[in-house]
This record gives C-alpha cells, structure tokens and sequence, in this order.
C-alpha cells in the first residue's frame, strides 16, 4: 500500500443513522463512513431489506443468490454497520427516537414522504434533536409539484438533460451507459451532509437539506443552458450533439476511432497547433499518413471547417494501428491520446490505478475476498480507509443495541423474539 | 404503503427562496484557486455555499477565457459563457508566477488563505517554489487541494489528458454509446470527467475542513481524475470486480454483460421516447386501463382485454415469460399499449400523465427544456443575476441541493479580468 489509512478518521466523530440505499444515497454514506463516520445503516427486517433492491441483484461472485450476494449492495455498504428494525412496531419507533437521539444526521433517499409516513418527518427529528441534520435525497425533492414522481438513475439523467446532451448527431440520445447520477446523486448528497455539518460546526444550528437529483443534475451542463438563457441558442436542433467532439473549448480532432481488432477504440484529443504538428509527424510517418499533411489542417480553423473529411482520414489510420500501441507513441509525442480501456484493462493492467490503490479488497462474512471501488481523493493526514465489508442483515445488532445503546443480551434477544429487529 | 397516505406528507407548494440575510455554510472560508478548468467546478461549488474564493490568473486572463459559447458569438475574453458559468461567485486577481513579485504576492495571498485549489501541472508549482510543499509548513491550518489527471504521485502523473482522454481511459466511454457497435463508443456531454474530479474534490476539502474544526490542521488532499472515472461507472467497474464480466453499451439504456430489451416509441411531436418497464402487478394493470380509458382510446390501442385478463390473473411473473405463451403475450400486450399512448401524445405530456398516475417514466429534455420545466420553476432553480456589463439580468442554473437555513446564493457574476486586483492590498486582506 502506498497510502496509509487514516486510524481514526476526520469523521470519526459524527454518527449517521442512514436508511439510504441502492446507489444514489448508499453511495453518499459509504464515503463519509470511508473517512471514518460511524455509519449506522437500517433495513426492515420483515422485508429482509430488500427495499434496496440491489441486496440480491447481480454482479454474483459465484452460484450463490439471495440477499447477502448482491455485489452492487456489497460495493456501496462498506464500512457500515448494519442493522435492522421494523418501524411498524411502538417499539421499534422507540428505539428509532433513541438513535436519532445520539445522532449527528439522518439520511435517506426513500421516495419523498415514506419517511414521514413512517412517523418520522423533519418536524419530529427536530422535537428528538434540535440541532439534528436531515438530509432527504430523491429524484425530484420533497417539495415542488413532481414530489410524488419515481424515479431511478436514467430517468434523472433524462429529466435533466445529461440524456440528451450524450450524443452523435442523426441518433438517438446515446445517454449514459449506466447512472451517472446515482453516483452523483451519492456524492452531492455526501457534500450536502458535509457543508450542513461545516454550518453546525460553526453555528450549532442543524437543518433540513431538501435535496432533488435532478435539480443536482441540472447543475452539471452550465455553458449550454447559458448559451441558452444568454443567447436563445436551443440544443434541440440539428447536428446536435455530437458529444465525443469538443467545442467548448474548439479542438480538432477530438473524437473516439476504432482501432484495430473487434469493438477496440481510440480517443485522440487534438488540443492546439503544437498537438497538431506532432501528430503529423506520426500520422505522415507512415505511408498510409499522407494526408496528414494536407495544408488545409494546418490551422484550427481549418481543423475544424474539414472536420469531417479528417476524423474518415483518422479512422482509417487508427483502424490498422493498436490502440496500446498508439497510445505509447501518441504520449510520448506529449499528445493526449489514450485506448478507450474495457473494464479489465484500466480495473487489472492499469498503472495508473493500481498506484492509486483504487481497488481495496474486503473480507464479506458471505461472499468472501472481493474488491471494491476505492475513492479518487487521498488525504495526506486522514486518508479514507476501506477495510469492512458490507453487512450481512442484522449483522451489527448486538454492538449497535448493546454496546452503543445500553440494551443488554436479554432485551435484545426480546426485541428479536418480538420482530421488532 | 398507500401512495395517498405518503402523498399527504409532500407540498407540491414552490420553494421558498432562499434568506439573503442568512450565511452560507462555508462562509469565512478563503479559498484561492489557479485559474483552470479541471477543478474550476469545485471552486464554483464552495463559492455557492458561502467560500470566499478568490480566482488567480496569469497576465493576459486564463486560457478557459476563450473557451466559448460566448455572449452573442462574439469571442472575447469577457465574453466566455464557459467562464461565466464556472467562475460565478468568485473574485478574481492577476498574478505572474512566473515573476518574483507576483510569487510574493502568491504566497501572501496563500497566508491569508484556509484552502488552495489547483490544477497544476504536477511538478510546475515546485519548480517555482510554490507548492504544497513549501507552503503549507508555514501555515499548518492550510488545506491544500489539487486536481490532476492521475494524482501527484503516479506513474502516469506527467501524461497529458483532457477531458476526452479521462473519460476513455477511465472507463465511462466504454459504457456509452448504441446497440450497434460499427459506432463508436461516446463521450457524454458537458466535461463531466472535469466535473466528477471536482465534485470528489470538494467531498475531500469539506472532509479536510471538518478535521481542521477538531484539531486546527491542515492537509494536503490530492484528487485523481482518472480514478474519479473509474469509479462513475457502477457496474462496469464493479461487475468486473466481482464476477469478471465485461459490460457491453447499448442504445440509451444501460450498458450490460447481457442484452437487455429496448422500448421506445417516437411521441407525437417527434421525440425519442422511452416507455418504462411493462405493467406486472395486478394494480399496475388496472393503472394502465385507465389511463387509456381516461383517454378514450380503448378501441384504438389493441389487446386491452389481454390487459383485463392479467389484472384478473392478478398480474404476471417475470419467472413466467418464457415458458408461458399466454403470459409473453399479455407482458407484450401491456409494452405496446404504453408504446401506443406514448406515440399519440408530446413526449411531456407522456411523461407527466403516467407519473401522476404513479408510473416511472422519463422524459428526455434538452438543457433549455429543463429551465423551463415548472418542477424547476417551482424550486426556483433558474436564478437571476444583474450584469451590470451587459445591460440585462442574466439566468443561471440554480442549487444542486437546498438549504434552507444555510442557503445556496449566486451573489455576483464572474470576474472581469483583474476586477479584484484590490484584494491584493495588504490593507484590504
């Protein structure tokens, strides 16, 4: 390891009592327990928790199904403590109000209203807690008139134009591959926890955060919406987008080639006039690169007015070429120019994230030895620290009830003969 | 649980906006940041929250200046809509580090600072003695944050990269795209290789600032925007990491290790609309029956009695779909009557009618769209801004997530190049 995770953790004061789940809220959690949060994570146990429906979904390490083998549920829960509690119960709303008691913040990303529902509104975390901090995560808010809409990952991305943007031109919206926004869904949520904590800190104040993911989502294509309200320029028009090419800033080339062999591509970013010359050297020092050194590439502006012509030039020379191949002699060059990487190859055979220790491995009480996303900070003082695995259901019960709340072995036992955990 | 019953809990009333006279959570935290666009996000998301940032740029402006769209298509240093958006809420100041006095200036600056924010090339700041390094032993409280292609200390570290090349190699390219793979895999819109670096990097600052409350130190935190790709791409990453399987991109939906089904219709004013998930349970049955009837297109849309029959059938099992003719039948019967309801109506009115009857269905905006939407009037995502330079308010994109006590606010517009340049002034710090 060439990072040393922090023993104790910046966060290591604060406590979370944390009903989120899938990516969008899960993943907000999951990096502050990373830095040392104790993060408290409740599931129902009459559902056995699958309200978060990735506890039994695939990725599956093996033949193994069932709630404790959902590698996605695995991958967004460590270094949480898990328990569970059925808020159907008095009693188990008792020992809910015992944990808001003694914690710093509550998170959530059910739909808007279950938790309220559930008895437990803002209104009644603050009589528990005045300086308690609510952060409510879903894909339109708790507030506004799209309140009571569903929603998951593609359809935020849809509602707030990433869909749209991801592109090429005479196609279909491409979208996002996966959700792009349950990851940010994640990491707003986790920024919204921590700016609310930097307020509390300084003021003693806690709050309500009334976050909707799309509106976080919305925030993430500036220049075009102020082309828009500044300039009346519409995005709904022909030729656009066309995503894997640049224009803010203006680059030519820039685009995604195949190369050679089935389903292997190449990005070459050509960002000036100096990255043009050295790619000329290479292109025209092959035979099949004449072109190359057509005068009407020389500029920027003519880059650009024959882009079309030079990107069928470019994937016509790529397309007989390597792509690792390309790439060392395109760096070397000093060209931003590198493989479109599968899984395998930037995950396995990627220096650059293997230094990084971007993929720690956790022991899971069910699954075994299996690695995990890592996260793309290192703090020099209080590095985060990947070390637990996800918790089985319940797996936390004992130390969460006894040791944190006081209940000895026999109410504990209770709770459980009762259903109540 | 009843939707009504959860339904009584929400307020479909706008949002109130926000209390001027309120702080922002990160209010009386200075932060200086070198004029660049890797990190340029991050800097605009403290500013948004209350951090005094100030913006350092070299003689002559910062090179994202010229990054267009700009005002009227005049390109104009003044003019960059690209920095008017990231820039917003900033001041900003002219220095040449390449100059002794503007070094000197630098590190004044910096002893006035709790955050530096930088996207430096690594190994540039210390050959001018200016780095993590030199500065922050004199100033223990500082928190140090830089945004690099692949970290400080990386084997990759001095490779250069754009947005494009993060985005490649890390991972999120080879998930976007179409069915048809003769097409190239797809960068998505808007830089978002730049952006998920600097969101990751204020997670990392906002962590460092919490430290700093408890004990008064400070940190370096160091932000790899190639791990940052790495690891946006859900399971891509995480099916490789746990059962080793290589996901493949498909048109508009999730890219899969196994084909997944397509349902999109085109709406009637020509939009690429997709149409959810087929009714399954009995009650999502009854949903759709209604909806048709309550559009009076029951002897338009074929198979509504196979509907009828599956909500008798009290509704179908996935489990089913193969082995059953009568079940793929009815689960088809249900995917091309939405296909049908979404192909007679706009794409919103789509969109919007099956959520109010509690279906989850999208719809694909373009961004000019969304600030039109009255979800986004309503929370008051649009924001108002005077520019004074232009003669007329300018409309920005709002609050990623609301505060109520401790607001977001856009409280000025971005720099005109040196306009802060008093900030220097010892008297003025």
């Amino acid at each position: 390891m060439r990072y040393i995770p922090s023993a104790m953790g910046a966060l290591s004061h604060i406590r979370i009592c944390d009903f989120t789940g899938q990516l969008a809220g899960a993943g907000a959690t999951r990096t502050l327990a990373a830095f040392g949060a104790q993060v408290i994570k409740i599931e129902d146990p009459v559902t056995e928790g699958r309200w978060d429906i990735l506890r039994g979904m695939e990725p599956f390490i093996d033949d193994r199904r069932g709630g404790e083998f959902g590698g996605g549920f695995q991958n967004h829960n460590v270094e949480k403590l898990g328990i569970t509690l059925n808020l159907r119960t008095e009693r188990g709303r008792e020992l809910l109000t015992e944990i808001v008691r003694i914690s710093d913040v509550v998170a959530e990303n059910f739909a808007a209203g279950v938790l309220a529902h559930l008895g437990f509104p803002y209104e009644r975390l603050r009589e528990i807690r005045d300086d308690v901090i609510y952060v409510s995560n879903c894909g339109f808010g708790h507030r506004g008139p799209y309140s009571s809409f569903k929603t998951w990952g593609p359809i935020v991305q849809a509602c707030c134009g990433l869909t749209y943007t991801s592109g090429l031109p005479d196609l279909p919206p491409a979208g996002w591959g996966y959700s792009y926004m349950d990851h940010h869904g994640g990491n707003f949520m986790a920024l919204a926890i921590l700016t609310a904590l930097v307020h509390r800190a300084r003021t003693g104040e806690g709050q309500w955060v009334d976050m909707s993911c799309t509106d976080a989502g919305a925030t993430m294509l500036g220049p075009v919406v102020l082309d828009y309200t500044v300039n009346g320029t519409v995005t709904r028009r022909p030729g656009y987008p066309y995503s894997s090419r640049s224009d803010s800033p203006a680059m030519a080339p820039h685009n995604i080639y195949p190369a050679r062999g089935d389903d292997h591509w190449f990005a070459i970013s050509c960002r000036h006039d100096d990255d043009w010359r050295a790619l000329v050297e290479i292109f025209a020092g092959a035979d099949d690169g004449q072109w190359a050194r057509d005068e009407r590439y020389t500029t920027l502006a003519g880059r650009l007015t024959h882009q079309d012509e030079l990107d069928a030039q470019l994937a016509t020379w790529c397309r007989a070429r390597d792509k690792f191949a390309m790439q060392e002699q395109m760096l070397a060059a000093g060209v931003p120019a590198v493989a479109v990487q599968l899984p395998e190859e930037r995950i396995d055979h990627d220096p650059g994230t293997a230094a990084w220790d971007l993929w720690p491995w956790v022991e899971h009480r069910a699954m075994g030895r299996v690695r995990v996303d890592g996260l793309p900070v290192h703090l020099s003082e209080t590095d985060w620290r990947i070390e637990r695995a996800a918790p089985l259901l319940g797996q936390d019960n004992d130390e969460v009830y006894g040791d944190i709340l006081g209940l000895t072995t026999a109410e504990i036992g209770d709770l459980r003969a009762e259903g109540v955990i | 649980m009843a939707r009504e019953q959860i339904g009584q809990h929400l307020s479909t009333a706008p949002l109130p906006p926000p209390d001027p006279t309120r702080p922002g959570p990160l209010e009386g935290l200075r932060v200086i940041e070198l004029a660049g666009e890797c990190a340029a996000f991050c800097g605009r998301l403290l500013a948004d929250y209350g951090a005094e940032v100030i913006l350092v740029e070299p003689p002559g402006g910062a090179p994202q200046r010229y990054h267009g769209p700009f005002v009227d298509g005049v390109a104009d240093p003044e003019r960059s809509l690209w920095f008017w958006h990231y820039h917003a809420n900033k001041a900003g100041v002219v220095l040449d580090l390449d100059a002794a006095d503007g070094r000197d200036r630098f590190r004044d600056l910096v002893a006035s600072a709790d955050i530096v924010l930088e996207s430096e090339a690594p190994g540039r700041l210390a050959g001018l003695g200016l780095d993590d390094a030199d500065l922050r032993p004199g100033h223990p409280g500082l928190i140090w944050c830089s945004v690099t292609p692949f970290g400080r200390d990386n084997p990759r570290a001095h490779e250069p990269a754009t947005d494009l090349t993060v985005l490649a190699g890390g991972g999120p390219v080879w998930s976007c795209g179409y069915d048809d793979h003769a097409i190239p895999p797809v960068r998505g819109g808007g830089n978002q290789g730049f952006q998920t670096a600097s969101v990751h990097a204020a997670i990392g600052v906002l962590v460092a600032v919490l430290h700093r409350e408890l004990t008064g130190a400070g940190q370096l935190v160091d932000t790899s925007m190639h791990a940052a790709a790495n690891v946006t791409t859900e399971f891509a990453s995480y099916g490789w990491l746990v059962a080793e399987e290589t996901v493949q991109r498909q048109t508009c939906r999730h890219a899969s290790a196994r084909p997944t089904q397509t349902t999109v219709a085109t709406s009637a004013d020509g939009r690429y609309q997709p149409t959810g998930v087929p009714p399954r349970s009995a009650k999502e049955f009854r949903i759709l029956i209604d909806w048709i009837d309550d559009l009076g297109w029951r002897d338009e849309i074929p198979g509504v009695a196979l509907l009828e029959l599956a909500e008798e059938r009290g509704g179908v099992s996935m489990a089913d779909l193969a082995g059953n003719p009568l079940v793929a039948e009815i689960f088809g019967a249900g995917r091309d009557a939405l296909g049908a309801i979404a192909s007679r109506l706009t794409a919103y009115e789509f969109f919007h009618q099956g959520q109010q009857r509690g279906m989850a269905l999208p719809v694909i905006y373009a961004p000019e769209e969304v600030m039109e939407d009255p979800h986004f009037r309503a929370r008051g995502f649009a924001v108002t801004l005077d520019h004074e330079d232009l003669g007329r308010p300018v409309t920005y994109p709002g609050a990623p997530w609301a505060m109520d006590v401790s607001p977001w606010r856009l409280r000025r517009h971005a720099p005109r190049l040196g306009e802060d340049q008093g900030l220097l002034d010892p008297d003025l710090r």
